[in-house]
């Protein structure tokens, strides 16, 4: 309607002295207006030709790979599709734009090809893993047994890998305990505290999480159980676990608290606390979402890693409770062990254990993004869709 | 009413400044000290590792001299130790990974950054930050079972159509009527792919950091010139996030360098220089130190943790490197 207003303003009679404002005439015959398109945003025909190009891509790759070439499998077929795609798509461009628009169009595509090569690959792994550990997951027995007298051969309904789902557990805690508040203490320390020798550990920190795992391992391999004479146990395989987070977990908590606002802290110190007071009442409390995720995130990174256990805590077919008494095994180790063995039930077994490992991540993992989101807005997000519900 | 103070002129009532101290005092001072305490704690267990790996590589550097870098094989049996062909092989996975790793991790930054409905951001970002948290002997299982027969196959029409080029050389006839899938892996091309996985959430999560604070003015000062959606990508985004692509890839490059239990379950030990990464066998020095380390003696041990030192200490170079490079890009962007 927009385009009639000028005709309508210049069909007027201009003798009328002055500059006058008149009310456009609208025409009922007038066809009605067509909606305007969204700047930026593709046509129909520009997005009619770029699915187009790949669809028609994909049947030109399914001919040549499956009739024309001998290319047999899906793989070849996905490689080719999205090379006669790239090829395509640059063409149907070069009939309409220049240069430029095929070269965006191409960059365009390998981006988001990219992208989803990373995201199938993701989902191929999460999706093959409890695809083969499902088998074992139905069996009850496979939850509330160990593997006390199970042979090689037995079939699935016997055994299970309560031992070594308990193991990782009685490893993680004694980490954690360890870990957390030394951890937590230190990147306190550097953050509140500060001064030269903060700078020194801080150094010393951000040096020791290049430390490779299975170096960790060997460390108290080294000094626990060849010069000290501690058995190979579920201990020495905590410390190990322990060596290798307390880097990761007071750097990640360093992190977090260096970005609570220093206004925070100075309006609490200018009211009259103290240091401790407002370390303990305002710090903390502020940083405590980033803090948790940090956290279990380094949790989740030591549960999964195998290479320091793998040195120190031996392996144990039965449930071990006490963690200075003797082997013991846990989750990574026992998937480590029975895949090595190269028998198809354990290998089986072994899927049914990286399935339950998984599953702990992705817990541990929702658990941070839950404790991560900031609260007061989630809050107030549901309290509105309420309210609109409600009215 | 309000009266002056009467001042004295003798010397002992005189007024003198309050003393000003920054000491803590109190519960303060025991906060104080017990947060020192914990850092030196933290100090002397995360630096005693340091010092100890060190230790130890002394009688080993003292007995083997220089020729410990440059040895290939690891037969402590006859007193002949040495890194350089592990060393290869650590390298050589990493590069197999980081070559793999290095484009997708750029696309699917971009994406996340650039191209990604706005909807479905933060969803994506969790995704690549789940992948970082799957275990790695997860990765290795989905490498060995699932990856593996597709990447030997690859690796033969590699073989049969790049053959010429002395990196995709493999010791098997290319052409025969029944090929010999044994050749083709356990090879630092498989185990390369699993390493990928891990290297790639890595390098990703740093490289959109440092995208998604490309200043939004210039973004859209040059779309409106006139500028495409790549065009912008390349004349804005890429030249801000240099430092965090380049720092972002190292880091990755550190993390594939120490990894272990991937690289133990997928490929078959064979401790000799080679550049042939399609063909089976090859070692890398954490493959070394979780092989070996149940059968050594005192000695070896001590050969072994120099290993360790060596691995630790290329990480902690290229870790230091790659945060330097990092945070120069991003005090870089809080000047303007």
């Amino acid at each position: 309607m927009a385009t009639t207003v000028p005709e309508a303003a210049t069909s007027l009679p201009s003798s009328s002295a002055g500059p006058t404002t008149h009310r456009p005439q609208l025409d009922d015959d007038q066809p009605p207006a067509r909606p305007r398109p969204g700047l930026g945003r593709a046509t129909s025909e520009e997005r009619f030709v770029a699915i187009g190009a790949w669809v028609s891509s994909f049947a030109i790759a399914w001919v040549i790979t499956h009739r024309v070439l001998p290319m047999p499998g899906t793989p070849w077929l996905l490689v080719v599709w999205f090379l006669v795609g790239l090829a395509t798509s640059a063409v149907s461009t070069a009939l309409v734009g220049r240069r430029t628009d095929i070269v965006d169009r191409v960059a365009g595509s390998l981006i988001t090809g990219g992208a989803l090569i990373v995201g199938a690959a993701l989902f191929s792994t999460v999706g093959f893993i409890f695809k083969q550990g499902w088998e074992p997951l139905t069996h009850l027995s496979f939850w509330v047994d160990d593997m006390t007298g199970v042979g090689p051969r037995d079939p699935l309904g016997k055994g299970g890998v309560l031992h070594a789902v308990l193991g990782s557990v009685i490893e993680l805690g004694i980490a954690i305990a360890i870990t957390v508040p030394l951890g937590v203490g230190t990147a306190v320390f550097m953050t509140e505290v500060g001064g030269k020798f903060a700078r020194i550990v801080r150094t010393i920190v951000e040096a020791m999480t290049a430390l490779p795992s299975i170096v960790a391992g060997l460390f108290i391999y080294t000094t626990l159980i060849v010069a000290l004479g501690v058995p190979k146990s579920g201990f020495a395989g905590a410390m190990a676990i322990s060596v290798m987070m307390l880097p990761i977990i007071a750097r990640a908590s360093d992190v977090v608290l260096r970005v609570v606002p220093g206004g925070l802290r100075e309006a609490s110190l200018a009211l009259g606390s103290s240091r401790w007071r407002t370390v303990w009442h305002v710090v903390l409390p502020t940083a405590r979402p980033g803090l948790a995720t940090a956290l279990i995130l380094g949790v989740a990174r030591g549960v999964g890693e195998t290479s320091p256990v793998l040195l120190t805590s031996g392996a144990a077919s039965f449930v071990v409770v006490n963690p200075t008494d003797g082997v013991m095994t846990s989750l990574p180790l026992y998937i480590f062990e029975t895949v090595r063995s190269g028998e198809p039930l354990l290998i089986q077994r072994a899927y049914g254990a990286a399935s339950i490992l998984l599953i702990l991540v992705l817990v541990l993992f929702v658990t941070a993004r839950l404790l991560a989101r900031p609260r007061s807005n989630t809050s107030r997000r549901l309290r509105l869709t309420a309210f609109r519900k409600s009215s | 009413m309000t009266s002056l103070p009467l001042y004295d002129d003798r010397d002992d009532l005189a007024v003198k400044p309050r003393k000003i101290s920054r000491k803590a005092t109190g519960a303060d001072a025991v906060f104080e000290h017990s947060a020192r305490a914990i850092g030196a704690t933290m100090l002397v267990i995360t630096g005693s590792i340091g010092v100890f790996l060190a230790y130890q590589s002394i009688p080993t550097l003292r007995r083997y001299g220089f020729s410990f870098f440059t040895t290939e094989t690891w037969q402590p049996e006859v007193d002949v130790v040495g890194i350089a062909a592990v060393l290869c092989g650590t390298v050589s996975i990493a590069a197999v990974a980081l070559t793999i790793a290095f484009p997708l991790a750029l696309a699917t930054s971009l994406y996340i950054s650039e191209y990604a409905p706005a909807r479905i951001k933060s969803t994506l970002v969790s995704l690549v930050d789940l992948m970082a948290a799957v275990p790695s002997i997860v990765y290795g299982l989905w490498g060995y079972f699932l990856v593996m027969p597709h990447a030997s196959a690859f690796s033969l029409w590699l073989h049969q159509h790049l053959g010429w080029v002395w990196f995709f050389k493999v010791g098997a006839d290319p052409d025969a009527a029944i090929w010999d899938q044994s050749r083709y892996i356990g090879s630092a091309f498989c185990a390369g792919i699993a390493v990928a996985m891990m290297v790639l959430p890595m390098s990703c999560a740093v490289m959109r950091q440092v995208f998604s604070q490309t200043p939004p003015g210039e973004k859209e000062a040059a779309l409106a010139l006139g500028a495409t959606r790549w065009g912008m990508i390349r004349a804005v985004v890429l030249p801000f996030g240099r430092g965090g692509i380049i720092g972002g890839t190292m880091l990755g490059l550190g993390r594939a360098l120490g990894e272990t239990i991937a690289v133990v379950l997928i490929v078959s030990p064979e401790y000799l220089i080679k550049p042939r990464i399609l063909e089976i066998g090859t070692s890398s020095v954490a493959s070394l130190i979780a092989g070996r380390f149940g059968e050594a003696t005192d000695a070896q041990l001590s050969a072994l943790l120099t290993a360790g030192f060596v691995l630790f200490l290329i990480t902690l170079v290229i870790n230091t490197m790659a945060a330097i490079i990092v945070n120069r890009s991003r005090s870089g962007a809080e000047t303007d």
